[in-house]
């Protein structure tokens, strides 16, 4: 379970980071949607992986391995927040896609020059 | 193991809840402010308004208290390793104030006009606010999460704020820095929990306090993620390649007060490295990166501010320059260079921010293409070619004096040139560092303030004269009475902080004093005998 966990991470991780590097800006949210899930899959992990056992103990129980509750508590509240700035971030994308007329994170087509008063027409 | 007593005692006096409102306030009014239908702007205004004076107020009240004891509130009553803790101590207490002055002003500002330029400004505004005090306020580093995610949020509301090109492009990349910034956080605060166990910072202090022989390496690397993401808050070189770039396109009140953004984050390094890495198990661990990294970004920023060619981004870069300074401060270990440092993140914080206030109603109007014209346009001319123009003379508008003053005291402020609060506190840090004995790194700081300070003389005066002395075309700046009183708020700040630069320092002494007994700290959260409790 371990290593399927640790590679899921790793190649979620590893496709988040080379999605992100990528000059369009869709690109960009899919790699920071899948680097997400590579760090609220390690927030999980940080609890521990445990199979079928009790996170809250009641009294006098018998239990020998405990689910610790609360990482899974902070991975809600990552998975909230982190889902509710995809959705922001994605906004701020469609804005610049109609504004600057280019899905380049640059906000321009790398083949065209930079704006400038001695070069006015691109 | 005993039972956890988990009722501390209870909150009796209503002054303590005060502790607890400048988090709750500016939620509370910003959450009806989005209810109300966007034409009532006077309304929004002064309820903001009225707020940001309420929230200075508890500031000032909370820095008097701070001095006295240590405050710690306790959400729900839970005891704390358990429950959500706030502690004003008198390092968020000044920041809390800091906040205040820089919040007030930069909200008087925009009733000028950059209040109306787009929806939902004043509620974003009082989420910023309410994000920045929390994170000063919190004990939690998960809390602290969730003020950070807060702040950011309504900061990319902000810094799109007026809308536009140069906005949208600046913020794509802002957003997704911060947003890889957080990731690292997450992973920073699960490692030190799957290591400690706890993400109360009074409990982490604790525990790293008392080993249980276990190895560290785990926990500093989560302390290591940590730090990157604070750094890349505090634009440390080389994380900061976004600050210049993102604060020169915000608007101009926006862009005011996301210099306290940066701060957060100074803020952050500060009092985790001092309560967590202060002593302990891993006593010392990372404070030659943090020295290494305030360096490079001083000497980052001397150089980005050299070449700035305009003033927003000159405003930006001295943002720079004075995170990397009380950075390189904390990274040599001398508490009394971190005083001289403390006082003078005050000072250049709202010296910056006047700066970003400023520089809009000199360059409002203005082509911007401007900014990409070689720096020494008078270098391939005549100059007496325009004779004429220069003898005829202007008669200087009084608002042009206003601006000409303002601008002066910033700059003197933010070269640290005598005889304002910034040279008070680069002497502070000097005087700190040679008291004891010499390091290489005491020198190294040393002359990296010397030359930051010229280094940030030259190109603010140039562009002062280019601004405000040579003669142009363009009609004479024009001085709104809103806007006059942000700035008269935040220089009169600044001179104040001169003024009254004895009690500042002792105060800023006292923190530091403070700071450097982690223990003290603990107990104040946790109670009296958890020293001894272990786990």
């Amino acid at each position: 379970m371990e290593v399927v966990l640790s590679l899921g991470i790793g190649v979620f991780a590893a496709a988040g980071v080379w999605l992100m590097l990528r000059p369009r800006t869709f690109q960009v949210v899919l790699g920071l949607a899948l680097l997400s899930y590579a760090v609220n899959l390690f927030i999980f992990a940080m609890g521990r992986l445990t199979v079928g056992a009790p996170p809250v103990l009641g009294a006098g129980a018998e239990v020998v391995s405990v689910d610790d509750p609360v990482p899974q508590a902070l991975v809600l509240t990552a998975l909230v927040i982190g889902f509710a700035l995809t959705a922001l971030f994605l906004v701020v994308l469609l804005a610049a896609r109609g504004i600057t007329g280019s899905d380049h994170v640059d906000g321009r087509e790398p083949h065209q020059a930079e704006p400038h008063p001695g070069n006015p027409k691109p | 193991m005993n039972a956890p007593v988990l009722n501390a005692p209870a909150v009796s006096a209503w002054s303590d809840h005060l502790v607890v409102l400048p988090v709750v306030l500016p939620i509370a009014v910003a959450g009806a402010m989005f209810l109300m239908d966007e034409r009532r702007r006077r309304l929004k205004a002064g309820l903001g308004l009225a707020t940001v004076l309420v929230l200075l107020g508890l500031a000032l009240v909370l820095v008097g208290r701070a001095g006295e004891a240590v405050q710690v509130y306790r959400l729900g009553n839970w005891a704390a390793p358990y429950g959500i803790v706030l502690v004003v101590d008198r390092l968020s207490a000044l920041m809390l104030a800091l906040t205040g002055v820089l919040g007030l002003c930069a909200l008087v500002f925009s009733f000028a006009r950059w209040g109306r330029a787009g929806p939902r400004f004043h509620g974003l505004f009082l989420l910023l606010l309410m994000g920045v005090n929390g994170a000063f306020l919190t004990g939690d580093l998960f809390n602290l999460f969730v003020f950070f995610e807060v702040m950011l949020a309504a900061s990319y509301g902000l810094v799109l704020h007026g809308s536009g090109a140069a906005r949208i492009r600046a913020g794509l990349g802002y957003i997704a820095v911060n947003l890889v910034a957080s990731l690292f956080f997450l992973v920073g605060v699960s490692l030190i929990y799957g290591t400690m166990g706890t993400l109360n910072m009074a409990d982490l202090a604790r525990r790293l306090a008392a080993p249980s022989g276990g190895d560290p390496a785990l926990f500093e690397v989560g302390c290591a993620v940590l730090g990157i993401a604070f750094l890349i808050k505090c634009s440390a070189w080389p994380l900061g390649f976004w600050l210049p770039t993102t604060y020169a396109a915000a608007s101009a009140p926006a862009a005011a007060i996301l210099a306290i953004l940066s701060k957060v984050g100074v803020y952050v390094v500060v009092r985790l490295s001092l309560l967590l890495l202060g002593a302990g198990l891993s006593e010392g661990f990372g404070q030659a990166w943090i020295l290494a990294a305030g360096l490079a970004t001083m000497a980052y920023g001397t150089i980005g501010i050299l070449a700035a060619r305009d003033l927003a981004r000159a405003a930006g870069y001295a943002v720079m320059i004075s995170s990397g300074t009380v950075l390189a401060a904390l990274g040599t270990g001398s508490d009394g260079a971190l005083e001289g440092a403390l006082y003078y993140l005050l000072g250049s914080t709202l010296a910056a921010g006047a700066l970003f206030l400023m520089a809009e109603i000199l360059q409002r109007g203005r082509d911007p293409a401007e900014a990409t014209q070689p720096v020494f346009a008078d270098e391939y001319r005549d100059p007496f070619d325009d004779a004429d123009a220069t003898e005829i003379g202007r008669a200087i508008p009084a608002a042009l004096a206003i601006l000409g003053c303002g601008f002066l005291l910033c700059t003197l402020m933010l070269a640290g040139v005598p005889p304002l609060a910034g040279f008070v506190g680069k002497l502070a840090m000097f005087v700190g560092l040679t008291a004891g004995t010499m390091t290489a790194s005491a020198w190294w700081l040393i002359a990296a303030l010397t030359l930051s300070s010229f280094a940030t003389l030259m190109p603010l005066v140039r562009l002062g004269i280019q601004s405000l002395w040579v003669p142009n075309d363009d009609p004479p700046p024009v001085l709104r009475p809103p806007e006059f009183a942000a700035l008269a708020g935040l220089i009169g700040a600044c001179l104040a902080l001169a003024l009254w630069g004895g009690p500042a320092l002792a105060y800023a002494h006292e923190t530091v004093r403070w700071l450097a007994e982690p223990q003290d700290y603990v107990r104040a959260v946790l109670g009296a005998g958890a020293q001894e409790g272990g786990s």
